[in-house]
């Protein structure tokens, strides 16, 4: 058993032990659960791939004479300012004013949100154009003008749903080809997609949420930032396996970090045709081997992770429930599965070698005693469900 | 046999003439192109393997630029830039020669072999990143 504290100290006195996801499998298998957990005092787990629900408040200090900023646009793309005067939210999935969408089906998606977000955190300089309706004290009205990120007073990403424990492989049982956030799938199920690092993933290393939780330090793109609240649609009441992996979606997180301290690599736009724009981020989390069933957890491996496949022509837009088979996170790595007798090919959007380079910089870090770890403020709910939306009648 | 690849730069009022046809017939080349634009009275070009004896593939080129038409040696059209690529892995089923590559399943680390590139451009659609590009 150690403490949070007798980590810390180790890491201030860069003696502290620390593996990746990936290494502490073998470690684990040599020395046995009882030795490792008293050797390892960290497990680093990260993960790279397209998260839509990320964005960032940026906030551009007052221009002369004042605006109160009511609607504006940097690089054409739309950015949310219903909040105080030169406060706005940038959106990851938000389209470039004038793309003509899936008008040209499919669309091409070559700029976005995403995009603005990974010009911003390499430094690029970027256009704003703002409107107002002029008030007494904020009298004008318009301005259009260029700016880096140097520029800003803050720039603090905050995505309200990052980190799916786990996630659908999507296929097409069609007869036709679809355009999905999941990839282009041919028909008569040629090719899958899947999205998740697998044995390398946060939540699928410390599945009942031990000691992820509200307040959790995390490497959020290079930056030190945190866990702010559970992701939005957490639900970790699902079908588990025995070792309390979930099979579906499950659990997420919400989180933030200052993206002046962000490292471009790791902050990338995205563009899905006919689907639309987003932005890949890239998270590593430190879990404290506090005891041995922490450890036990982090041992998982690609073979012993399952993800439920879904047609993606019909089931998932109609949530008929319908999963045509699950395959574990090994099989989809290796390029060809068999889904109902039939070899399909598969691809990812999660990047399993990025995710592994996210892990080993954790690693540096932590070993360097640069970076510590925060006991949660708060547990992630472990019961939970996500509703649907019902579209009904007003009440009388 | 000797393979090389070429582009062939049509000036605007030559889109007309057979190069191909000659290439066949007179100096007896396998042609296998790969890309091409040619739309009358404006610049075209061809993008295409050559395979034949060096001597003879040597001879028709010279044969070519006397027709007035731009030679050059080409690479492949197609750009995969190792900077921009994550390796995600979404293009994997895409390409059709294996061109794109997970050599080890271990890094899940993307490779590109220009070699056995046939420029279907099916990377260029699907590619998150836009690290595959086409330079035609």
């Amino acid at each position: 058993m150690k403490t949070y504290e007798e980590i810390n100290a180790k890491i201030e006195a860069r003696k502290a032990v620390v593996l990746t996801a990936e290494e502490i499998i073998d470690y684990v298998e040599k020395k046995g659960i009882a030795q490792a957990a008293r050797d390892v005092d960290v497990v680093t787990t990260a993960t790279f791939g397209p998260m839509c629900s990320s964005g960032c408040f940026l906030n551009f200090g007052h221009s002369l004479p004042r605006m109160r900023i009511t609607e504006a646009w940097i690089d054409d793309v739309l950015v949310y300012s219903g909040i105080a005067a030169v406060d706005v939210y940038l959106g990851a999935t938000e389209l470039r004013h004038n793309d003509p969408a899936n008008t040209y089906y499919p669309g091409e998606f070559r700029f976005g949100g995403g995009h603005v977000i990974e010009k911003l955190v390499a430094g690029k300089e970027l256009q704003l154009f703002a409107l107002s309706y002029g008030t007494d004290d904020y009298p004008k009205k318009e301005l259009r003008t260029y700016f880096t990120i140097k520029d800003l007073n803050q720039a603090i990403m905050v995505n309200p749903r990052n980190c799916y424990q786990n996630y659908n492989v999507a296929i097409n049982c069609s007869d036709k080809t679809i355009y999905s956030y999941l990839g282009v799938l041919k028909p008569n199920m040629e090719n899958l997609g899947y999205s998740s690092a697998g044995q390398l993933s946060p939540l699928l290393n410390d599945p009942l949420y031990k000691t992820i939780g509200i307040g959790t330090r995390v490497w959020l793109a290079g930056a030190p930032g945190h866990v702010y609240a559970e992701g939005t649609q957490h639900s970790p009441t699902c079908q588990r396996g025995d070792n309390d992996v979930p099979m579906e979606g499950a659990g997420t997180l919400g989180l933030t970090a200052d993206m002046k301290k962000m490292k471009p690599d790791f902050v990338r736009g995205v563009s899905l045709p006919g689907y639309g724009v987003s932005l890949a981020v890239g998270v590593g989390i430190p879990i404290p081997i506090l005891n041995e069933e922490i450890l036990k957890y982090t041992t998982i491996r690609d073979r012993d992770i399952y993800a439920a496949v879904i047609d993606y022509s019909h089931d998932y837009q109609y949530r008929t429930g319908k999963v045509l088979c699950h395959l574990s996170y090994e099989d989809l790595k290796s390029g060809s599965v068999t889904v109902l007798g039939k070899e399909v090919k598969t691809g990812s959007l999660s990047s399993y070698t990025k995710a592994l380079e996210i892990a080993q910089l954790l690693k540096e870090e932590i070993q360097e005693g640069e970076f510590f770890l925060s006991r949660p403020i708060a547990p992630l709910p472990r019961e939970q469900t996500s509703k649907g939306l019902t579209i009904r009648e007003e009440k009388k | 046999m000797n393979r090389k690849r070429v582009l062939f730069t049509f000036p605007a009022a030559m889109v007309e003439q057979p190069i191909v046809y000659h290439l066949v017939k007179d100096f007896d080349l396998q042609v296998n192109i790969f890309r091409a634009k040619i739309t009358p009275e404006e610049e075209g070009f061809l993008l295409l393997d050559l395979t034949g004896p060096e001597e003879v593939i040597a001879k028709a080129l010279d044969w070519v630029r006397r027709e007035k038409v731009e030679v050059k040696d080409s690479e492949i059209g197609l750009r995969w830039d190792e900077e921009l690529c994550t390796s995600c892995g979404n293009c994997i089923p895409h390409c059709p020669t294996g061109a794109l590559l997970i050599p080890d399943r271990n890094t899940m680390k993307i490779t590109f072999d220009p070699s056995l590139c046939v420029e279907c451009l099916s990377c260029v659609t699907v590619c998150p990143f836009g690290a595959c590009s086409s330079l035609f």
